[in-house]
């Protein structure tokens, strides 16, 4: 069974290591990662007014596109993902707005596609009960800490990813892998998002509260779904050491890292140089490369 | 006492019977079967519960006086157990009603208390003797209650039921305690349910509310989090029954909160997530519950997170104002998030006149969650063949003209069954369903 796929601009660039470790992951579970051809960008942001047509016609378009050549379309990135399925349930459900988009893109898409993310490809389609048994290098209680962020889970109606109070899905993913799943308050928290741009002290603060509290659980590694999540919570822990003297640095993972981990691809397929906060040491102490 | 006791029935010559069914026993069923009986009828009072009393029984003080609830209630829970004309099925549940008024055939159904309350002395000796302990429901689950219970001390009728769930004979075949210790050998533990038949010419239904369970807000920790507690539940910590003895202790690990949250409309004015309707007494109760707190915890801080105070009883702005002045905190606001982060309870909330987000690391959250009918209803309504609305609220005649009548001739609403009251308005409904009674037996 092979799945469409949407990468996302930042899976080519900043994200090359998530990109990379999920193809390779998928090949060892049995299916193929079918990049759709012409992708553009998903638009970055669902817009917020509701007359703001104009910003839904990228991820109509791919949703489009892909419905000329699958069923199923996966992403990995979580802003993507939200894009894309937020337009579909919105061509799903208002059918004059679905008449003007096809109009404006020429195109005749009723909104039948099924948008899944990769998570959700793993637990569905695959089985999580399948990937324990795959798993060549079991975690070893490596206490790793789910963070959803908002894009996967809200708005709730139009998601449905998991219960956005109380998801789970994540943490059934680690504990099939072998590691141990930390629960932690923020774990559903927003990362700052574009704050990190125009105020960024704001994103930081974010960021701080975020790893803490999940470091206080006892958490020695974040799992990412998200680029820009991993960007405010890896890259930005430079700026955290400067505000809070406190402080002290936790790698972030791509949960297709980890992943990568447990299926036992090696240790230099992963992409670990693309991680701000080095995750070797970690993995060494824990047997894990 | 009720009990058994045969009453002789009123009929008028075309065979009208003038005898009422009162269902539920709280202080709206109670005020009705009071008037009724006054005024010369017979009235059945019929309780799903052990004993009378309702939801009132298991408040501290009640609004705008701070008068103790039980000492305005048990006069008339006891006037209710020894009224000449009031016969009490309490342990009790509607099953079948036909006919109309005047004349209607119900048919009622006797729970097996397992306990024979003709021979019963209410000497208390098989509660204090069980050895079986199990979170009570009537202290909202944080105090622990005996297999073999009643309500209260002051429970009418004073006669104990055993909760097979928890018994240890009906579990495993062991004990038998309070059947050794029983001086006049009341304990049955063959006893069934009976079904019982009777007629009466008028239904009250009085069957009041429950309050949508902490369970439902996810993002106030569905229910997980111990001192996230209800109204009712601050209730009982504040009550000298209740399982603190009245002082005010967190749940988790009994200590003393010092910083004490309260969310008004939890779950009430909230139509896209839950209930659309306003349930008319948290802004009253929370008030009272911050003042009767700091009239304990002198050095505790208080914060109300509220959308507006809506006091329009008479008295009630006055204690508003009143509880405003008693330092308490009142943000105008809603609460966004509330999670557990150690001994602390993290609470996000914002102050819309300040425009701030406000973050209190509280001690005990007490969530004010909406007034609810009480499940049953809408089974009692379709076996009473009257109407409930969407949310289960029975449905009166007339919005405005007809508050207490129903779409039947001969059945009357009374209390929150109908929608959310405070105990003033219960009463003065109850009043109302009484005289409606009164009127329809006078006339036949």
């Amino acid at each position: 069974m092979n799945y469409l796929y949407f990468p996302g601009c930042t899976l080519y660039t900043k994200a090359k290591n998530f990109d990379q470790t999920a193809r390779n992951c998928s090949l060892l579970l049995g299916f193929e990662l079918v990049e759709l051809p012409n992708w553009t960008c998903c638009g970055a942001t669902f817009p917020l007014a509701t007359d703001n047509l104009m910003a839904l016609l990228p991820p109509a378009r791919i949703l489009a596109r892909a419905k000329e050549q699958g069923e199923v379309l996966t992403t990995l990135c979580a802003i993507c993902f939200n894009v894309i399925k937020r337009t579909n349930h919105l061509i799903q459900k208002d059918g004059e707005k679905r008449e003007k988009i096809n109009q404006f893109i020429e195109m005749n898409y009723q909104g039948d596609l099924k948008v899944l993310h990769y998570l959700e490809i793993l637990k569905q389609e695959i089985g999580f009960s399948t990937i324990q048994e795959r798993v060549k290098k079991p975690l070893n209680e490596l206490q790793a800490a789910p963070y959803y962020g908002c894009m996967l889970l809200r708005p709730f109606e139009e998601m449905g990813f998991d219960d956005k109070e109380r998801p789970t899905l994540f943490e059934e993913f680690l504990t099939a892998l072998g590691a141990r799943s930390i629960d932690f308050p923020y774990k559903i928290e927003c990362c700052g998002s574009f704050q990190s741009v125009g105020t960024p002290e704001v994103a930081t603060e974010c960021a701080y509260r975020i790893l803490t509290s999940a470091m206080r659980q006892g958490a020695e590694v974040i799992v990412s779904t998200c680029p820009l999540c991993t960007f405010n919570l890896d890259q930005k822990q430079s700026d955290i050491l400067k505000a809070h003297l406190d402080f002290k640095t936790i790698p972030v993972l791509y949960f297709t890292q980890l992943l990568g981990v447990a299926m036992g691809l090696e240790p230099q397929t992963l992409g670990f140089e693309q991680n701000a906060v080095d995750p070797i040491p970690l993995l060494k102490r824990k047997g894990l490369v | 006492m009720g009990g058994e006791n045969k009453i002789e029935m009123g009929t008028s010559e075309n065979g009208f019977i003038k005898r009422a069914m009162v269902i539920g026993g709280g202080i709206a069923g109670i005020t009705a079967s009071i008037d009724i009986g006054n005024a010369g009828y017979e009235v059945l009072l019929i309780e799903r519960l052990p004993s009378i009393g309702g939801h009132m029984l298991q408040l501290s003080e009640t609004f705008p006086t701070l008068d103790c609830a039980q000492c305005t209630l048990t006069p008339k829970t006891v006037e209710t157990g020894q009224h000449p004309r009031i016969r009490l099925h309490t342990y009790s549940e509607v099953v079948r009603v036909a006919g109309r008024a005047g004349n209607f055939s119900v048919q009622i159904r006797k729970k097996a208390a397992y306990v024979d309350w003709e021979k019963c002395t209410g000497c208390g000796l098989c509660q204090q003797k069980c050895p079986s302990r199990y979170p009570s429901e009537f202290d909202r689950r944080m105090g622990l209650g005996k297999a073999i219970y009643t309500l209260s001390p002051q429970a009418v009728p004073n006669k104990p039921v055993i909760n097979p769930e928890h018994c240890r004979y009906f579990l495993e075949k062991k004990c038998r305690v309070c059947e050794k210790i029983c001086p006049v050998g009341a304990i049955h533990y063959q006893q069934e349910d009976r079904l019982i038949e009777e007629k009466v010419g008028a239904i009250v239904v009085a069957t009041g509310f429950d309050l949508m369970p902490v369970e439902r807000f996810g993002e106030y920790g569905y229910g997980e989090i111990p001192d996230v507690i209800d109204g009712l539940s601050f209730e009982r910590l504040n009550s000298a029954s209740g399982p603190t003895n009245g002082e005010i202790r967190r749940p988790s690990d009994g200590r003393i909160p010092k910083e004490v949250v309260f969310i008004q409309c939890t779950g009430s004015r909230d139509p896209e997530r839950y209930m659309p309707y306003c349930s008319r007494v948290c802004c009253m109760y929370t008030a009272k519950h911050a003042r009767l707190y700091k009239h304990k915890v002198h050095d505790g801080q208080v914060y109300i997170f509220y959308m507006d105070i809506r006091s329009t009883g008479k008295g009630y702005e006055e204690f508003i104002q009143q509880t405003m002045e008693e330092g308490i905190l009142y943000l105008r606001g809603r609460v966004s998030r509330i999670f557990r982060e150690g001994e602390k309870i993290v609470v996000w909330g914002v102050d819309t006149l300040t425009g701030k987000k406000v973050e209190v690391l509280a001690d005990l959250v007490v969530l004010a969650t909406a007034i609810v009918p009480h499940q049953e209803t809408k089974t009692l309504a379709q076996i009473l063949g009257i109407h409930s609305d969407s949310y289960g609220f029975l449905t009166e005649a007339e919005r405005k003209l007809k508050p207490v009548e129903t779409n039947q001739e001969g059945i009357y609403l009374a209390g929150c069954a109908q929608g959310p009251k405070d105990i003033a308005e219960t009463v003065a409904h109850a009043n109302a369903a009484a005289s409606k009674v009164q009127a329809l037996f006078a006339t036949h």
